[in-house]
């Protein structure tokens, strides 16, 4: 093993945002991070996680409400080290045509023209641009956009390459193709570049490419799991190890607020799993047909399956999976063991029943476990004439969450409420009003 | 490219390009040829009142005059939008004050300007022709600017992050900055407002070219004071004559400088997709064919943009001090702070006893004036919207009625309504109506373009899936328009609507007040009463008067189109 050198390391950094009300959010709570030469590092983490900030920390392009990072020992000051990015959609510049868009680095760091088309000539030849000099972004296809993107980030020889999921924005064979080509410049070691740092949501894809992985809880951002895949490329999907380490991400995923040992002895750091005390429950992001539509689908395997292999099955993304599975669980609908999620006999009287029993056992279901849910139907009941404007429960939210997740989660809840006709949503008048319900026989 | 065989076509395949190199050189002599025999006038003796003849022998060189005064206002307005636009979109504390200090001024009408530019300009250069002819091209400058700077800023705050956090990261230089990535992104928009700005100078050609200040009369060769001219003497074969000049410069213009600048732009269009129509323009065909052309490119101004580049690259490698400014630029803010205060302070004093010697009538005068021009401004909206809905929309639901219409429309458009006004008022005269009605009358003529343009768009980006349910719905007409088409263009029928009425104040100044057949018709109204004072030379009353009508467009701005913005919005915005 070569020897490791520390080329970034965030010490204690932390990111707020504050509110126009002087709340603080807090997006990213105190973390130490460092990035080794010689490795291919995946953040992985669900959406609104802040990987992404965390990234642009790194990189420099945002400074840390507190901690410090530091390049190779030093602070930035200000400046942007040798880095490049590869962005999600691509960044290129519309009205320059690709060689220009991958000469543009070069011409601001003052290299001489020649010397310009000459390197950006090289390296669009390195990821296949050949003969696509003069074309203009919009004449390319995603795929070939993204080539763009990493020939403009390759030219520089930058000493890190970051990227901010540079796949998510393809279709999976492009992704598949591209994945396939960074690796192969990787290990060749055709690339100057000391290490990869990409950030991403895709469970497989950070499987695939990283020789460690680091695993983020949200709200706020905080490191879950930190360990090193010592896999040889290229790496087979079916292969024990493989499955065996999925798993256990899906766990971490799945269940932040626990414990859960790696299977296997090397684990670099499994971060404290102490649940921060009266914390404020997030409501998933899943609409109940969403919810019924899991149920059923786990029914149909005998009331349970293995979660990496219901998303394999339905071809789903973690990110898409996940919500439903949390709000199952949640509404106790479901549970989780090991990483199989297994219906429970109430999530199996609510698939078998008809729309109008259904909507009766979320509504009590709701009502139990969704503090939110619960929250909303006691105010509006509260109130003299049972109505409320919106506003008033997006200020409890705006204390425990940012003002995107707030409405949010305000967005979910009425879905939720509306489904189980607990209380509806005027738009025009921004209200918030308790149903009338039939009373209904109890069955 | 093989070579045809046929010898004609040989022949037409050389002498093409020649032809083309042909004529860009010759184009170009005969610029710069014009631009020495203006500059000689120009830099000649003092002469404010140039007697004005209404031969139309004297009308190519009148007309060469304009456009230059025009052109040179036009490029002055540029240079004040990069700066102005570019500081407000970077310096938040400076945003703070430079926005709302655009809203007010963009009220105020161009003659208010009038005063103040002249008699500046006049003392700048007592002896020369010079003082008068930037006096006028600064007056035209006051009515384009505005604008363009709102259009700039507009799309500097809106750059979308992840570019530049690209230019960020790549370590683009300031100037890199400027030309790769801020202008190109503003260009669009910066285009489309060119075009609203010199149309804006063209209408206030005469009453830039030809006033009168006090007791001073200045009356400049041009096109609009060829105009007011012939307008004032009743010599309807000169005013024919001054307004078919003027139209085909209008389209030589058009087709030489807007139709290609717009097919160029086109590759600065933030889209992912090709589009399937795209302008296109023989002239700009031709320019790119030119060696002429490439080889200024080549020879000339890539040398020029990489020396720039490499001057600005060598700023950036001193890193960035710590945090806190350093003590000079502190005191400068709190300075230049102070300094404003100061002179605002002394400029609120001033006006003050200025308006404080105002006597009652001249009061009287402003409020009734100003209750009048608003109720014809409302008047003229109403109206404008009343034909130009149904119109709109129904050129904007029929693609086949689009292709007829809308070049139509453009000519009609681009003809400067004020040309067309001593035509309107022959007419109004003998059918013995007043300025009253006549006013009404420009201020359309002036503006209901803006709100016609305006609802064909918002008519063709109703999305046909809607147009389709309500038809498979069946709906009544009544219900159609109430429920689907009034919804979907009103957040364009507003941008229309209040572009129109910015109109129709601007253009109160000279709907109000006109020089005609020797004698001056004028009305009630706040635009009369500006107008007037400036001819009077009644400074109290002109300054009273403006600040009364910038005043009232402000406030409008704030209360009514505001809310209706937020409302198109939230509540109209089509997308989900």
């Amino acid at each position: 093993m070569e020897s490791r050198e520390t080329i970034i390391e965030a010490r204690a950094v932390e990111k707020h945002f504050v509110q126009p009300d002087g709340h603080r959010i807090q997006v990213i709570a105190p973390t130490d991070l460092a990035v080794y030469s010689g490795q291919i590092v995946a953040l992985l983490g669900a959406s609104g996680s802040g990987k992404s900030t965390m990234l642009r920390l790194l990189t420099g392009l945002t400074s840390p409400s507190a901690g410090e990072v530091l390049w190779r020992g030093r602070p930035f000051n200000g400046q942007i080290p040798n880095v490049s990015i590869v962005f999600q959609s691509f960044a290129l510049f519309p009205w320059l045509t690709v060689l220009e868009n991958v000469e543009a680095p070069l011409q601001a760091r003052g290299t001489p023209a020649i010397e310009c088309h000459r390197r950006a000539l090289k390296i669009l030849d390195t990821v296949g641009l050949d003969g696509f000099e003069a074309a203009y972004p919009k004449e390319l296809s995603g795929g070939m956009k993204q080539r763009v993107g990493f020939a403009r980030a390759l030219v520089v020889e930058p000493e890190l390459l970051f990227m901010d999921e540079p796949f998510s924005a393809l279709d999976v064979l492009t992704a598949e193709n591209l994945r396939h080509e960074l690796l192969e410049l990787w290990l060749s070691k055709k690339m100057s570049t000391r290490a990869i740092f990409f950030v991403t949501h895709n469970i497989e894809e950070a499987m695939l490419l990283a020789d460690r992985i680091i695993v983020l809880d949200r709200n706020p951002a905080r490191i879950r799991a930190d360990f090193e895949v010592n896999l040889a490329h290229p790496r087979n999907r079916q292969a024990e190890r493989f499955v065996e380490l999925m798993d256990y991400i899906y766990k971490v995923l799945t269940q932040p607020k626990l414990e859960h040992a790696l299977p296997s002895p090397e684990t670099k750091t499994a971060a404290e799993g102490e649940p921060t005390p009266g914390k404020y429950p997030m409501l998933p992001h899943a609409r109940p047909g969403g919810i019924a539509g899991l149920l059923e689908i786990l029914l149909d395997r005998d009331g349970k399956d293995d979660l990496y292999h219901l998303a394999d099955e339905l071809v789903m993304e973690v990110d898409d999976l996940l919500p439903i599975v949390e709000a199952a669980v949640l509404l106790n609908f479901a549970r989780l063991q090991e990483g199989d999620v297994q219906v429970t006999p109430e999530g199996r009287s609510f698939v078998e029943a008809d729309i109008l029993t259904r909507k009766v056992l979320f509504r009590e279901a709701a009502l139990r476990h969704a503090l939110l849910l619960r929250q909303i139907e006691r105010a509006l009941r509260a109130r003299s004439g049972h109505k409320l404007p919106d506003d008033f429960f997006r200020d409890i939210l705006d204390e425990h969450f940012s003002d995107e997740e707030a409405r949010r989660q305000l967005e979910t809840a009425i879905h939720w409420g509306r489904y189980a006709e607990i209380f509806d949503y005027d738009a025009n008048r921004k209200q918030l009003f308790l149903t009338e319900t039939v009373e209904r026989d109890q069955t | 490219m093989t070579k045809p065989i046929l010898g004609r076509t040989i022949f037409h395949e050389r002498t093409w390009p020649i032809l083309v190199e042909i004529l860009i050189f010759g184009a170009g002599l005969a610029f710069f040829y014009g631009l020495l025999v203006i500059a000689e006038t120009w830099g000649g003796p003092f002469s404010p009142a140039a007697p004005i003849s209404r031969s139309p022998q004297a009308l190519p060189a009148y007309a060469a005059n304009s456009l230059l005064r025009v052109l040179i206002a036009y490029l002055l307005s540029l240079l004040f939008t990069l700066v102005y636009g570019y500081i407000a979109a970077y310096n938040a504390k400076a945003e703070r004050i430079m926005i709302p200090l655009l809203d007010i001024l963009q009220s105020i009408p161009v003659l208010s300007f009038l005063p103040g530019v002249m008699l500046a300009m006049v003392a700048l250069f007592p002896h020369s022709q010079l003082g008068v002819e930037l006096g006028s091209i600064l007056l035209i400058f006051t009515g384009q600017v505005w604008n363009m700077t709102f259009s700039l800023y507009a799309s500097l705050k809106s750059i979308p992050q992840e570019l530049r956090e690209a230019a960020r990261v790549y370590r683009f230089n300031w100037w890199q900055r400027f030309i790769q990535l801020e202008l190109p992104y503003a260009a669009i928009g910066l285009v489309w407002n060119s075009m609203m700005s010199v149309a804006g100078g063209w209408f206030f050609l005469m009453a830039c070219e030809m006033f009168v200040l006090g007791e001073r009369d200045f009356r400049l060769p041009g096109l609009g004071s060829y105009l007011q001219t012939a307008a004032s003497a009743g010599d309807t074969t000169a005013i024919l004559w001054g307004l078919g000049a003027m139209i085909g410069i209008i389209v030589l213009l058009d087709l030489l400088l807007w139709r290609p600048v717009i097919a160029w732009v086109e590759k600065f269009k933030l889209e992912q997709v090709e589009s399937a129509s795209v302008p296109r323009s023989t002239v700009l065909n031709f320019l790119r064919r030119s060696m002429i052309v490439a080889n200024l490119k080549r020879k000339v101004f890539r040398p020029l943009g990489d020396r720039a580049n490499r001057y600005f690259e060598r700023s950036i490698d001193r890193p960035n001090l710590p945090l806190g400014s350093p003590i000079w630029r502190v005191w400068a803010e709190r300075a230049l702070t102070v300094t404003l205060a100061a002179a605002i302070g002394y400029g609120l004093v001033r006006s003050g006893t200025m308006m404080a010697g105002l006597n009652r009538s001249e009061i009287a005068e402003i409020v009734s004036g100003a209750a009048m021009t608003l109720m014809r401004v409302m008047v003229a909206l109403f109206i404008g919207a009343a034909w130009t809905i149904p119109a709109g929309v129904a050129i904007g639901f029929s693609p086949r009625l689009a292709r007829v219409a809308q070049p139509l429309a453009q000519i009609a458009a681009s003809v400067p309504a004020t040309a067309l006004f001593p035509v309107v008022l022959l007419v109004l005269v003998q059918a013995g109506g007043g300025l009253a009605i006549g006013s009404i009358v420009l201020m359309l003529l002036g503006t209901q373009w803006y709100i016609l343009f305006n609802v064909i768009a918002g008519a063709m980006a109703i999305p046909t899936d809607l147009k389709e349910a309500a038809s498979i719905s069946r709906l009544r007409t009544v219900d159609r328009w109430r429920l689907l088409i009034l919804p979907g263009i009103f957040p364009y029928l507003i941008t229309g609507l209040v572009t129109a009425a910015g109109g129709a104040w601007n253009a109160s100044i000279v709907a109000e007040y006109f020089h005609f057949k020797g004698q001056t018709l004028m009305t009630t109204g706040l635009g009369a009463t500006i107008s007037h004072a400036t001819d009077k030379g009644n400074f109290d009353l002109l300054l009273a008067a403006t600040i009364v009508m910038s005043t009232m467009v402000v406030t409008i701005n704030r209360l009514v189109w505001r809310r209706l913005y937020r409302l198109a919005e939230t509540r109209f915005k089509l997308e989900a």
